[in-house]
């Protein structure tokens, strides 16, 4: 499939006119940046260091050999950060507590309960605020504000709160998970539930049809884009909930934990390593909703 | 259609037969129905009487606003009157929508995209409770009437816009209602396909005795269909003639070229003409 046909506007500029090309280019470019940053950001301290060994005779060569080969750099180059990972990931057993793939498993376990937690909450709001007119301004603040709040800022006093009633673990970062990703549902659904035409509507109160009945066969089925559109925003937004959610802990297990433990010894390495796990998960968890969604397009008759 | 027809006699056992057939199938008096918009009132519908007997084809006629789709929304209980009485198989319209006693084919097919031609056709009887098995003999049953056998597991959007219109009605068919409400249901098709179901309709029409209310702003679909045909007339929406049609239940498309055919028409272009007459000295 070319750009043209996977974009659903027309793009400005044709890359090329093949999706592989474009997407090697723009990995290109920011392995390149990426390498220039790494020499001008460590250049600093490493001049220091020479600085403090009295040495004075240095070549730019060396310099660059220097600044992507330091052990703590400021900003680590891309080749380290792969060569971290691929130890990390793939030459350390799963069960270790040195794989970056346990430190993920932990975090996804938190991310997916709280993605289920949090869908399931903002359909049923959706469903009580599109069904109780009066609802809607009682609620739709109260919604509304409770992201306003950063959650950095409630992510420690949730786990305070619940650690004083003894739930430890697994369920106060699936409830911060909860928390970031009801919203987009509650959105996403209020919108889709009212989504049927008046004459779809129409229809089923000519078939003296339940309240019930229409969400059955009606508002529920019409709301599957809109609910798929927010399932996407919402399972990226139940790992970094999750990763928040391991911070204030001090958990030992953990792509948050792991993250706190690198800044804590200043290992810039393991924290790049553990973003881009971050990223990769995220992006996978995005990726399966969006197979789900065709799935589930094809069994409801959507055109190909 | 003979065992649709008996399974429909059987759920109306508890009326006696003879005072259920006197009763018309819809009885309008003094019907007024005014919205209330920001700047004037709209009056919708204003004194409108009519009585319509079972096992009519009645079709309303007249320009946009005159109220026609409005009347017909009234009539199903979608739409309440300001004042005045509607009676629809002798009942209110709200007891007759939750009896079931009509069945709606709106301007657009109105099918769920979602759901196959099959499963859009027995939503009603899902709905309604029916078994499986049931639900799918009738909507083979109804699909056979509109000659769209075939196109069971088909989706609304690889059928053109005729077909879809015919699901449309052979949906409103599916659980065998006496009364078929139509609102402009070929308005945006073609003229060569809108002869072609039109003749479909009406055959469809005599073979299951249902009484079928039409509306359209076409006067050759009015008066090719019809038994009786109501004339309206906009701002206020009021009727200005009911023409009883002297034409054979049983015609063919042919019989447009007839006098009888021309005489009616007449008649009908006479109404709308006096219609428009009254509007420009307003």
């Amino acid at each position: 499939m070319t750009l043209a046909t996977a974009l659903p506007w027309r793009p400005l500029v044709r890359f090329g006119g093949s999706t592989a090309l474009s997407v090697c280019a723009i990995l290109l470019l920011i392995i390149v940046i990426w390498y220039a940053g790494t020499v001008k950001m460590n250049a600093g301290p490493l001049l220091d260091r020479y600085e403090r060994a009295g040495r004075t005779e240095w070549s730019f060569s060396e310099l660059v050999a220097d600044a992507m080969s330091m052990e703590r750099p400021v900003l680590p180059a891309p080749h380290q950060v792969a060569a971290d990972f691929n130890k990390s990931v793939f030459q350390t057993s799963i069960t270790s507590r040195r794989s970056l793939v346990y430190h993920a498993w932990v975090t996804l376990e938190a991310a997916l309960l709280g993605f289920v937690l949090g869908t399931l909450l903002g359909i049923g709001l959706a469903i009580v605020i599109v069904h109780v007119a009066a609802l809607e301004r009682a609620m739709m603040p109260w919604i509304i504000a409770s992201q306003t709040i950063p959650i950095l800022a409630i992510a420690p006093m949730i786990i305070v709160v619940l650690g004083s009633f003894g739930v430890v673990g697994l369920a106060p970062k699936a409830i911060i998970s909860a928390y970031l990703c009801f919203f987009p549902v509650a959105i996403g659904m209020v919108k889709g539930l009212t989504s049927p035409e008046p004459i779809h509507l129409d229809l089923m109160r000519t078939y003296n049809a339940t309240t019930r009945q229409t969400l059955r066969f009606l508002r529920l089925p019409a709301s599957l884009p809109f609910l798929f559109t927010s399932l996407k925003v919402a399972i990226s937004l139940s790992v970094v909930g999750a990763i928040v959610g391991e911070l204030p802990t001090g958990a030992q297990a953990g792509l948050g934990a792991r993250l706190l433990a690198g800044s804590y010894y200043g290992q810039t390495v393991q924290i790049w390593s553990a973003l881009i796990m971050a990223a990769i998960l995220a992006g996978g968890c995005v990726g399966v909703i969006g197979m789900i969604q065709r799935g589930i397009d094809r069994r409801f008759g959507g055109t190909p | 259609m003979a065992v649709l027809m008996a399974a429909h006699d059987m759920s109306n056992q508890a009326a006696p037969v003879e005072t259920l057939a006197s009763v018309p199938a819809v009885e309008i008096s003094g019907v007024n129905l005014t919205f209330q918009t920001a700047d004037t009132p709209v009056y919708a519908l204003s004194d409108v009487n009519l009585t319509i007997a079972r096992g009519e084809f009645v079709s309303f006629i007249g320009p946009s606003g005159c109220g026609k789709t409005t009347l017909l929304r009234v009539i199903a209980d979608l739409q309440k009157v300001t004042s005045g009485e509607v009676k629809v198989n002798g009942v209110s319209p709200e007891t007759a929508r939750l009896d079931r006693a009509y069945g709606y084919v709106f301007q657009a097919p109105a099918l769920y995209p979602w759901r196959n031609i099959q499963r859009n056709i027995t939503l009603p009887l899902e709905i309604m409770g029916l078994s499986k098995a049931e639900r799918l003999a009738r909507a083979q049953r109804v699909l056979e009437l509109v000659n769209l056998t075939g196109f069971e597991k088909k989706f609304p959007w690889q059928l053109s816009g005729g077909m879809q219109q015919r699901v449309s009605i052979a949906r409103a068919l599916s659980f065998d209602p006496e009364l078929l409400l139509m609102d402009e249901p070929f308005g945006a098709l073609d003229e060569i396909i809108r002869d072609h179901l039109n003749e479909q309709l009406l055959g469809l029409w005599r073979r299951t005795g249902k009484t079928l209310l039409f509306v359209t702003h076409s006067i050759p679909e009015a008066v090719f269909l019809s038994t009786k045909i109501v004339v309206m007339s906009p701002r206020p929406g009021r009727i200005i003639d009911v023409i009883d049609s002297n034409l054979p239940r049983d015609r063919s498309l042919e019989i447009r070229e007839s006098p009888e055919f021309a005489a009616i028409a007449h008649r009908v272009r006479e109404g709308l003409r006096a219609g428009h007459s009254y509007e420009d000295h307003t």
